[in-house]
């Protein structure tokens, strides 16, 4: 069996808002050139990102909310007619068929799922999915549907598997939580900045789970300015901790890229060694818990210059088994995208030393992050004595 | 916001006639600190509270389980006249009475009937509501001066992002009294372009400062 399938179509960086919103998904484009320069990814790597049925969407999403997705993408609805479903605000403005460039994206994730569930692959990657925030009926931070609650309905119907979600984003993954908040057998496990001032603000440690669910939602909320270490010492802890406790069949990652320094929209302070630690030990326990079926997909990332495709060449490179790259970045890489980027591309694939000033309170954060994930596991250590 | 829309409206009520053992068992079933206690008619004679129960039993350290105590009828705790409020009193009100009296639990009644129960759980859920922590959106927050018309120029330039406004509190600047903290949430993901032009009309954005340094 191959190690990964590449899922990607031209058809998923139709999901675009406008050229200066900060989604934007030419990220792919950049990852996927970046990976050439390495020669790590060949045309037979890549499988075809298909579209996603009514039917499919229907598994996470409300008839209705679909049918206002299409609608407006099909220029029928004002925005003021949108307004209560969360489309035609500035986060997430109304788009030339939008509908059919957000089910490509949860399509591309279903096909990433198929790979890994029939066999096909050990692993998959759909880069353009990890819309966690979309909602049943309503778009929220930029997400239309939600690719990854409706894969992993899909997973449960078709495939009766026992799903745990990892979420790195430094947004909390609320809508794949709220989907599966009462399901005992999807666990969803968030990292993310505290809410206090970031999107979508909840998050909280205490959120667990409800009814037949509780104790299988796990959210780390860390501090603004948080750095690597302390965001590893939770990623590692949690990770091995989770997998022991819920023992899933597949693993399913969010791999958003916006906890690193760069990132304009988040307060973390991240660099390129998390997103390295990241995909290596999802790997690594998706072959001790799950015979090696681990699905990931992208997410938020808003420096797509200087962090995204070097965040997102170290999942693909994990996947297959690829040493990761060090020092200098192919220039030709460099020259190509230097004259369109609006920041000095970073020629290495290491961040330089010294890139930010250090934080006045780095101990304090550190100790309350150690707080927080003692607070979020106490409930593995109670059911286990 | 009136008492009448946030009121719990099922009721644990009980007979003044059961016993200490069937009063803690109810409580314990249904998952409450409280019992109303009304007559065969119906009126309203008061709350029982667990604490008083407990005080009144032998402790269990005492090992006396056959104490006639339990046996004791529930009017020996009753508690009379308790603080009660009105289906139409104001919920910043209550909130005044729960923080005054220092009490957890308050019955409605109108007429001599029980209508409903208020605790504070009731009343911090509402106030969770009105911070609109519940809801995805980012959180600004602004210090500015304390001088009408602010609030406004602030939410025009939300407005003019299309954004909704989940929710506004008003607060004192400690180290300033001419100036006032305006803690905004609104429903947006990327609020960096409402940020810049907040600061570029000159408005002091603290978002977000390293922690305790304001």
């Amino acid at each position: 069996m191959r190690n990964a399938y590449f899922v990607y179509s031209p058809e998923q960086l139709s999901y675009k808002f406008s050229d200066s919103h900060p989604f934007n998904h030419k990220r792919l484009t950049l990852t996927m050139d970046l990976l050439h320069t390495l020669n790590a990814l060949q045309p037979e790597d890549i499988i075809p990102a298909r579209i996603a049925t009514d039917e499919e969407l229907l598994l996470a999403h409300d008839a209705k909310y679909i049918d206002i997705v299409k609608k407006a993408g099909h220029g029928l609805l004002s925005n003021t007619q949108c307004e209560n479903y969360g489309i035609g605000t500035e986060d997430t403005p109304i788009f030339p068929n939008m509908h059919e460039a957000a089910a490509q994206l949860v399509g591309g994730t279903l096909t990433a799922v198929d790979c890994v569930m029939q066999g096909k692959s050990r692993h998959a990657l759909n880069l353009g999915g990890g819309l966690h925030h979309g909602f049943r009926g309503r778009a929220s931070g930029f997400c239309i549907y939600n690719d990854s609650s409706v894969a992993i309905k899909y997973m449960q119907q078709k495939y009766n598997a026992r799903v745990l979600y990892v979420d790195t984003d430094a947004h909390h993954g609320d809508g794949v939580q709220w989907s599966f908040y009462d399901d005992p057998n999807v666990c969803t496990l968030s990292i993310h900045e505290t809410g206090r001032y970031l999107f979508p603000g909840t998050g909280a440690v205490t959120e667990r789970g409800n009814g037949e669910g509780y104790g299988t939602s796990f959210n780390f909320p860390v501090d603004a300015f948080t750095e690597d270490e302390s965001f590893l010492e939770i990623y590692e802890r949690s990770m091995r901790d989770i997998f022991e406790y819920f023992k899933p069949d597949v693993v399913l990652t969010q791999n958003g890229a916006d906890a690193h320094y760069f990132d304009p929209l988040t307060h973390l302070y991240g660099t390129m060694n998390l997103y390295k630690e990241i995909p290596h030990l999802a790997h690594k326990l998706a072959h001790e818990y799950c015979d090696g079926r681990w699905i990931a997909v992208g997410g938020g990332g808003y420096d797509i210059w200087r962090v995204v495709p070097r965040a997102w060449s170290y999942v693909w490179l994990e996947m297959n088994d690829i040493p990761y790259p060090s020092g200098a970045i192919a220039p030709e890489w460099l020259h190509k995208y230097q004259a369109e980027a609006p920041v000095t591309l970073i020629p290495t694939w290491e961040d330089p030393p010294d890139l930010y000033e250090p934080i006045p309170r780095k101990a304090e954060i550190h100790e309350k992050n150690a707080q927080m994930m003692e607070k979020a596991l106490h409930i593995l250590s109670k059911k286990s004595s | 916001m009136i008492v009448e829309q946030i009121m719990q409206k099922e009721l644990v009520t009980v007979l003044p006639t059961i016993t200490m053992t069937e009063a803690r068992e109810v409580m314990r079933e249904r998952g409450v600190r409280h019992l109303n206690v009304l007559d065969e008619d119906g009126t309203f004679l008061g709350i029982v509270s667990e604490r008083d129960i407990k005080e009144a039993l032998p402790s269990y350290l005492s090992n006396v389980p056959d104490s006639p105590v339990y046996q004791e009828p529930i009017t020996h705790v009753l508690i009379r006249e308790p603080i009660t409020a009105h289906p139409l009193d104001f919920v910043e009100e209550i909130a005044l009475i729960f923080y005054e009296a220092r009490i957890g639990y308050i019955p409605i009644v109108t007429n001599g009937q029980l209508v409903g129960v208020i605790t504070t759980n009731d009343l911090l859920d509402v106030y969770i509501e009105m911070t609109g922590a519940n809801e995805p959106g980012s959180k600004l927050e602004i210090r500015v001066n304390d001088t009408p018309g602010v609030l406004s120029e602030v939410t025009n330039v939300i407005a003019s992002h299309k954004a909704n406004v989940l929710s506004v509190l008003v607060y004192d600047d400690r180290n300033d009294e001419s100036a006032k903290i305006l803690s905004i949430r609104v429903q947006m993901l990327n609020p960096l372009p409402v940020i810049t032009e907040l600061r570029e009309k000159g408005f002091n954005v603290l978002w977000p400062n390293v922690p305790g340094v304001l």
